[in-house]
């Protein structure tokens, strides 16, 4: 028993590190909300595998371990050959408007990538089904190895290629089948093939089957298209795959809303590509500041037209502009601020002689880590706390980052900015235009929420805008701008022929000179959300433009349904870059994983002989489906919390996922002990699982904020342990719920076990999309409350079956 | 069996006559005609709707692309890049109200099809393509087709083509971070520049960029599509 269980544990640890490194493959060759769809669907192999078990339970039976390690030799298996597969499928997102084509070559991805997730929930599936004695124990190693997957494989990420990972990986399924086949008699058929898959492994992978083959049109690609251009370097992390290039005939120039009226051309620079796309690059400066004059000349520029000798806080310093934009404008000192540190290192250590080591001017501190977490930690007061362009035009184009949370540009994030600057200090944020605006127009909301909520009475006087043809540059100010501060926006933008968009007093004809829209729309809107018809404007538009807050951090969510038909009928029309993906996508995995769902699961299971109690499918399969939903909401949730107080998403999502993991591992192999010992006799101890789930949920929703002010402030490894500390006792009982429905199922109705496997597996694919949706129209507090719904109807369903 | 062979037969057929791609054009001509409209201020020109049904857009395109060569929507022509989607070519030539006697400069030949369109409006087109195999299609394919005033070149589009500067309108196909100061120094003082902004499928706007007699710098940005009232009705 003991082999099957570390086997259980090393299959589920690659199913997480597989699902977390395909995520980081396909946003590297194809596009992130993409690869998000993909990855969700191939995961419903999690409920296909409990269908697939049910049917053939009685033949998988009495040949379990070597069903178990024929299972996992394949998962291992196909783990490679999807990978290689997958990458010749022709799949072209871009095209997905205009040629039906795709949805085939798409389809062709959610099939290659189902058949490891199969093998892998079919090994799992298996030892519930056929131990079902032992489910709870089987349950903590499947979550305890889940846990440790998500940590190996972020540690893995960061010493090796994704390609040395993946063949790292199959390793482990492999060790499992090894384990479990050696408990067999006769284990010669299968010895020779698991030790020709390691040989193969080892020796025999060529790394051309394995390179990457990024999507033709992503910006890398097509950088490198140009004559002579060439990568000069290459580094890999779980943040990104970052990629130099050099291109010596074409000169790289990349100076986004550089003026008209200027006379300075960027001088010669180096690309930097994250994730195949979203270029920045590198300046080369031979520190004679002339040669980086166009560095005036962009909108970014403006508060240096208003501040004397800055001491300036850089959020987000990527490949080092707005450092050197700081420095061309003589300012006292700068904190820069990068949460990548292979992109400092480029400007720091690798490109240092190119960029003139500005990183080690004695004025510039550089420093590692997330803005909010720095901000929160430091309250050095700042005379500009400057925000450039995190993101390419590209990226922010069609609304494909609507699904990424951003904690930048939150209403609690600009009050946190104003609060760390010094009297008269200004914070400002750069963002590209899109037409009909958004960024720009959402970011004013926020701003002047912002600035309410900080109690002043007339926020109009404390802001100003101007924009050129593709940047707006937004400044905000912790007191009213004064005349001089308005004459001199007024003068630095009139000579680079940027307009002005709002400063405090502007009148109508002020607006549209040089780059005219249609209408003054900035302008227009920031009249009306300054205005007592500020609600009425923001459910009119046709945009999504309400402030982003911390508790629905979706700045680039701009999606509106009423929208969608009108743009859609435009599309031959030249509308079709209006069309907002990121958020379509997600509903259409959410009908593509319910329509599948009920295809794999349901429908088979109706067709089926039942072979337990009346009742039994209803009763059982609604708990586990609500078991399913609930765990992922909270989980989900939780680790968006976490991410604000330990500052960094890769921590937060692998300290809060494999705490939950084994927190809720543990809870489920204590679960038998509580339900022997609960001193109230009737009650049964899933109900009182839930409430403490919800006792403590709600709980947390409350005091969490408070709690985070408070420690903030420590050092990362204390926050890490204060972190776990908090998820424990949360994880711990929401571990329970599972292991006791199947213990009862494997008395009463053994053979729904799979059935149930599959139900859940089923729902935990929806609730990641699901709760995604959900957290982008209400919050991830209605998130909770919602978990804790379903989880109060599992509890009252199964108090239900046992009064029966 | 009987669908298979009739699909055997469907691509045994020869390729179409002269006459059907004409119909073709004549038909996605229509169509762009229909949704000339939306862009705002007027219909396209006559003559600009004329050239876009003679220019054989199926000779611009990959071969296995050619079927869907006179569907309004943009084609991949291979190493990352597009056709334009016709109603988008229809725009941009449009907006830079073409003359007889103009002479064009166009950064990003791609497959030549804009700079053929082009060169049945004005008197030159001189063109820039930075990918190699690109700008050796394009170039011998536009001789082959006639187009002798057409003129391309392999090369950086950043600092124009200083021999035949000044242009009375520039194109630049493949948007940039900015519109590079040469171009703007080599457009004649009441020029127009034109830059697709978007992705490659995507179009998102248009900048038209208009120098005054003055030297003075005016953009517009063009939505692709009309697109108001912002807020509802009003």
């Amino acid at each position: 028993m003991r082999r099957l269980l570390i086997a259980t544990l090393l299959v589920s640890a690659a199913a997480i590190g597989y699902e977390i490194l395909l995520m980081r493959v396909l946003s590297i060759v194809q596009w992130h909300h993409f690869a998000y769809m993909i990855i969700s669907l191939a995961l419903l192999g999690y409920g296909a595998s409990g269908t697939f078990i049910a049917v053939l339970r009685r033949h998988i039976e009495p040949r379990f371990e070597t069903a178990f390690a024929t299972s996992a030799l394949l998962f291992s298996v196909a783990m490679l050959v999807c990978y290689i597969v997958a990458q010749r499928v022709p799949f072209n997102a871009l095209e997905i408007i205009w040629d039906p084509g795709q949805f085939a070559n798409l389809s062709v991805l959610y099939l290659v990538f189902f058949i490891p997730f199969f093998f892998a929930a079919g090994c799992i599936g298996m030892a519930f089904t056929c131990r079902s004695d032992d489910a709870s124990r089987i349950y903590f190693f499947d979550l305890f190895g889940a846990g440790l997957g998500a940590v190996l494989i972020i540690a893995l990420l960061f010493a090796v290629s994704p390609q040395i990972a993946l063949v790292l990986l199959a390793l482990l399924p492999l060790l499992g089948s090894v384990l479990v086949a050696s408990t067999l008699p006769s284990r010669l058929p299968l010895g020779t093939v698991q030790l020709a898959w390691l040989l193969l492994l080892a020796f025999g992978v060529p790394q051309a089957q394995l390179e990457l083959r990024i999507s033709e049109y992503k910006g890398l690609s097509q950088a490198l298209e140009v004559i002579d251009s060439r990568i000069l370097g290459q580094s890999s992390s779980p943040l990104g795959l970052v990629t130099v290039v050099d291109s010596p005939s074409v000169p790289i120039r990349h100076a986004p809303g550089l003026s008209f009226a200027t006379r300075h051309i960027p001088p010669e620079q180096l690309a930097v590509f994250t994730d195949a796309d979203g270029m920045s690059a590198i300046t080369r400066y031979d520190g004679e500041p002339v040669s980086v004059a166009y560095l005036g000349d962009m909108t970014a520029a403006l508060p240096f037209a208003l501040l004397d000798d800055p001491a300036v806080l850089i959020l987000g310093a990527g490949a080092g502009t707005d450092v050197l934009m700081s420095l061309y404008h003589g300012a006292r000192r700068i904190d820069a601020v990068e949460l990548n540190p292979q992109m400092t290192a480029l400007v720091a250590e690798t490109w240092a002689d190119f960029a003139g080591h500005i990183y080690e001017d004695p004025r510039v501190t550089v420093h590692t880590g997330e803005a909010r977490g720095f901000v929160a930690k430091h309250d050095a007061a700042y005379d500009l706390i400057q925000i450039g362009l995190l993101d390419s035009f590209g990226a922010s184009g069609a609304g494909v980052q609507a699904l990424n949370e951003s904690y930048i540009y939150t209403v609690e994030a600009i009050a946190a900015y104003l609060d760390d600057l010094a009297p008269g200090g200004m914070l400002a944020i750069t963002r590209w235009i899109k037409l009909p605006p958004r960024d720009s127009v959402k970011l004013v909301a926020t701003a002047i929420e912002a600035l309410r909520q900080s109690g002043v009475k007339e926020p109009g006087q404390r802001f100003a805008m101007i924009r050129s043809w593709n940047t707006s540059t937004l400044l905000v100010s912790n007191r009213d701008f004064t005349t001089q501060d308005i004459e001199r926006i007024r003068t630095f933008a009139r000579s680079r022929s940027f307009d002005t968009a709002w400063f405090p007093g502007m009148r109508a004809e002020d607006a549209n000179r040089y780059n005219r829209l249609p209408e003054p729309y900035i302008y227009g809107a920031t009249v009306a959300l300054l205005s007592e018809d500020a609600g009425s404007f923001l459910d009119r538009y046709k945009f999504h433009v309400a402030p982003a807050t911390d508790n629905r951090p979706y700045f680039f969510h701009f999606f509106r349904w009423r929208t969608l038909p009108e743009v859609m009928a435009l599309r031959k029309a030249g509308g079709a870059g209006l069309i907002e993906w990121g958020y379509l996508v997600l509903v259409a995995t959410l009908v593509q994983a319910a329509v599948l769902g009920l295809v794999l699961i349901l429908l088979p299971l109706s067709l089926v002989r039942q072979a337990w109690p009346a009742g039994t499918g209803r009763q059982f399969g609604f708990y586990f489906l609500l078991l399913g939903l609930a765990f992922l909401f909270v989980e989900m949730a939780f680790i968006q919390k976490f991410i604000l107080f330990l500052s960094n998403p890769l921590y937060s999502v692998a300290v809060v996922l494999s705490g939950f993991l084994l927190f809720a591992g543990l809870g489920s192999a204590s679960s038998e002990r509580l339900a022997q010992r609960l001193p109230w006799p009737g009650v049964s101890p899933v109900t009182v699982a839930v409430a403490a789930i919800a006792a403590l949920a709600l709980l947390y929703v409350l005091l969490l904020p408070s709690v985070f002010g408070r420690f903030i402030g420590l050092a990362d490894p204390a926050k890490i342990v204060l972190s776990l500390a908090l998820i424990a006792p949360l994880a711990f009982f929401m571990g329970m719920p599972f292991p006791l429905g199947l213990k009862r199922l494997s008395g009463s109705a053994p053979a729904f076990v799979p059935w149930a496997w599959g139900i859940n597996g089923f729902a935990s694919v929806v609730s990641a999309v699901l709760g995604t949706l959900l957290a982008i129209e209400f919050g991830f507090n209605a998130v909770i409350v919602t978990a804790l719904v379903f989880y109060g109807l599992a509890a009252w369903d199964e108090a239900l079956s046992r009064s029966r | 069996m009987r669908a298979l062979l009739l699909c055997v037969l469907l691509f045994a057929m020869p390729a179409m006559a002269e006459g059907d791609y004409a119909a073709l054009r004549a038909s996605l001509v229509d169509e762009v005609r229909t949704y000339a409209g939306y862009a705002g201020d007027a219909p396209f020109s006559d003559d600009v709707l004329a050239t876009l049904g003679r220019v054989e857009r199926h000779l611009f395109v990959p071969a296995g692309q050619v079927r869907y060569a006179y569907e309004n929507r943009p084609l991949p022509i291979g190493h990352g890049q597009t056709i334009s989607q016709p109603y988008i070519v229809a725009l941009m030539t449009d907006l830079l109200e073409p003359d007889k006697s103009d002479v064009v400069l166009e950064v990003g030949t791609g497959s030549g099809y804009q700079a053929a369109v082009l060169a049945e409006l004005v008197d030159h087109v001189y063109s820039i393509e930075i990918i190699e195999p690109l700008a050796t299609a394009a170039g011998e394919r536009l001789q082959r087709l006639g187009y002798d005033s057409v003129t391309t070149k392999l090369g950086d589009g950043y600092y124009g083509w200083e021999a035949h500067a000044p242009f009375d309108s520039i194109i630049v196909t493949a948007a940039a971070s900015h519109v590079p100061p040469p171009l703007i120094e080599q457009l004649k003082p009441g020029g127009r520049m034109v830059i697709p902004v978007g992705g490659r499928f995507m179009t998102q706007l248009l900048l038209l960029l208009e120098k005054g007699d003055d030297g003075e710098i005016v953009t517009r940005q063009i939505g692709a599509v009309r697109f108001v009232p912002l807020t509802g009705e009003h």
